[in-house]
């Protein structure tokens, strides 16, 4: 009895910390390898959360060639997961969503549940998923699954295999 | 009813030397709005070019819109036939080469043996007097897809007359290894018990066609996994004496299409 009691306390307690400290913050390292190729171009990129049924709950980041205006958005559908689920239902530039292409290195990505897009993620069960898309080069799909809101600090991370370096997820409640 | 649709077995042992009618896009899903390239043509592989083009007069281009698009830059050369397309709005666009032939058997005023190949709209080229007249009729639809942007279902649309594709799943939204419904009619109603044949393409480089056989449910319905990524082409065909034209008493009416599959 005391137990419980004291469960319910510190639920309450993590309730309030956690909308006093404006919340959950999903954090993202992506790393774009260096591939020692004769002609690398950077790859498109397309970061998102993921329902159970695989619709899109949240587009987070999108990196594409911004600097062409029209030949830039002619190969987002070679981001063919991300494009079949979502890419093609949007117009280009996404606000808040698409950018230019980023260099090789670890590409680091910050959201809080009090602003969009995650203010509006309903809890449950879903995947982060990035997919990568290169020019005379390769493509993948990496899938982290979570939990959201998250019931403690948790640090999930899942490595490419080509296309894709290691994709860290720091969720914090 | 379902007596008289007769199922061709046609593919199945000739398959090697069957003659495939084929239209291939240079791509079937695109970002934006532009320009794609087709090719269309007769051939013993899939999808390679090695035996005849295929004529272009009854290809026609249906634009997301229904309306119809005018191919651009039209050639046929010895092999294939190509042209362009600009897909100027988005949505899904059908390429589709649509023929109906009849073909006749009759007797002339000496008795002789005479046969007649045409259409309908040149029936009356037939003598009047022509004795046992023997008139059959082959519809053949030849189809693929393309999508820019977002896909849309007004070019998708059944005209009611032959064989046709009535997708369930959108064609421009097939992955390897997920399972597709496609639904198929004949003159408008669901063709049940109709046997659909799907092979993969580049099948230069292999030992076997690789076909897979299905037949269709009472309401005309398929569900295929394609194994991988790649070009398909599937075919199916039904026999039955329920010719659209008279005096044509026996149909074969065809129907061919062209799909991508992506990887997952």
């Amino acid at each position: 009895m005391p137990f419980l009691l004291l469960r319910g306390t510190f639920a309450a307690t993590t309730i309030l910390l956690s909308s006093l400290s404006c919340a959950g913050e999903l954090a993202l390292a992506i790393e774009v390898p260096k591939l020692n190729v004769s002609e690398y171009h950077r790859p498109y990129v397309a970061v998102w959360v993921e329902r159970e049924d695989q619709s899109v709950a949240a587009n987070l980041s999108v990196w594409y060639d911004t600097a062409s205006r029209k030949e830039g958005t002619k190969y987002l559908a070679e981001l063919r997961q991300w494009w079949r689920r979502s890419g093609r239902e949007q117009s280009f530039p996404i606000d808040g969503v698409t950018g230019p292409t980023k260099p090789t290195g670890v590409q680091q990505l910050r959201f809080t549940s009090a602003q969009k897009p995650l203010a509006t993620l309903a809890a449950g069960k879903y995947q982060l998923v990035v997919e990568a898309a290169r020019e005379n080069g390769g493509r993948e799909v990496v899938r982290i699954p979570f939990e959201w809101p998250a019931k403690g600090a948790q640090s999930l991370q899942v490595k490419g295999e080509h296309e894709l370096g290691t994709v860290a997820l720091n969720l914090t409640p | 009813m379902r007596a008289a649709l007769t199922v061709l077995a046609c593919c199945v042992p000739l398959a090697a030397q069957a003659h495939r009618a084929f239209i291939v896009p240079s791509e079937t899903v695109l970002s934006a709005t532009g320009w794609i390239t087709v090719d269309a043509a007769i051939s013993n592989d899939l999808f390679y070019f090695n035996h005849a083009p295929m004529r272009l007069d009854n290809v026609k281009v249906v634009g997301p819109d229904g309306a119809a698009v005018t191919p651009e830059n039209v050639n046929t050369g010895k092999f294939r036939s190509t042209f362009d397309l600009n897909l100027a709005t988005s949505g899904t666009y059908k390429v589709a080469m649509v023929n109906d032939a009849l073909m006749a058997q009759y007797e002339g005023e000496n008795g002789e043996r005479k046969r007649w190949r045409g259409s309908p709209a040149t029936l009356s080229e037939l003598p009047a007097n022509a004795k046992n007249l023997q008139v059959s009729q082959t519809q053949t639809r030849v189809e693929t897809f393309v999508t820019a942007g977002k896909p849309n279902d007004a070019a998708l649309k059944p005209t009611g007359s032959g064989l046709e594709l009535v997708p369930v799943t959108h064609p421009n939204d097939l992955f390897a290894g997920e399972p597709a419904t496609l639904g198929f009619t004949l003159d408008g109603k669901p063709a049940a018990n109709l046997k659909v044949t799907v092979v993969p393409g580049a099948s230069r480089y292999r030992n076997k066609q690789n076909e897979t056989e299905m037949t269709t449910d009472a309401a005309g319905k398929v569900s295929v996994t394609f194994p991988d990524a790649g070009m398909y082409w599937l075919e199916a065909s039904v026999q039955d004496d329920k010719p659209t034209v008279k005096p044509a008493k026996t149909r074969r009416a065809s129907y061919v299409a062209t799909f991508e599959v992506l990887p997952p």
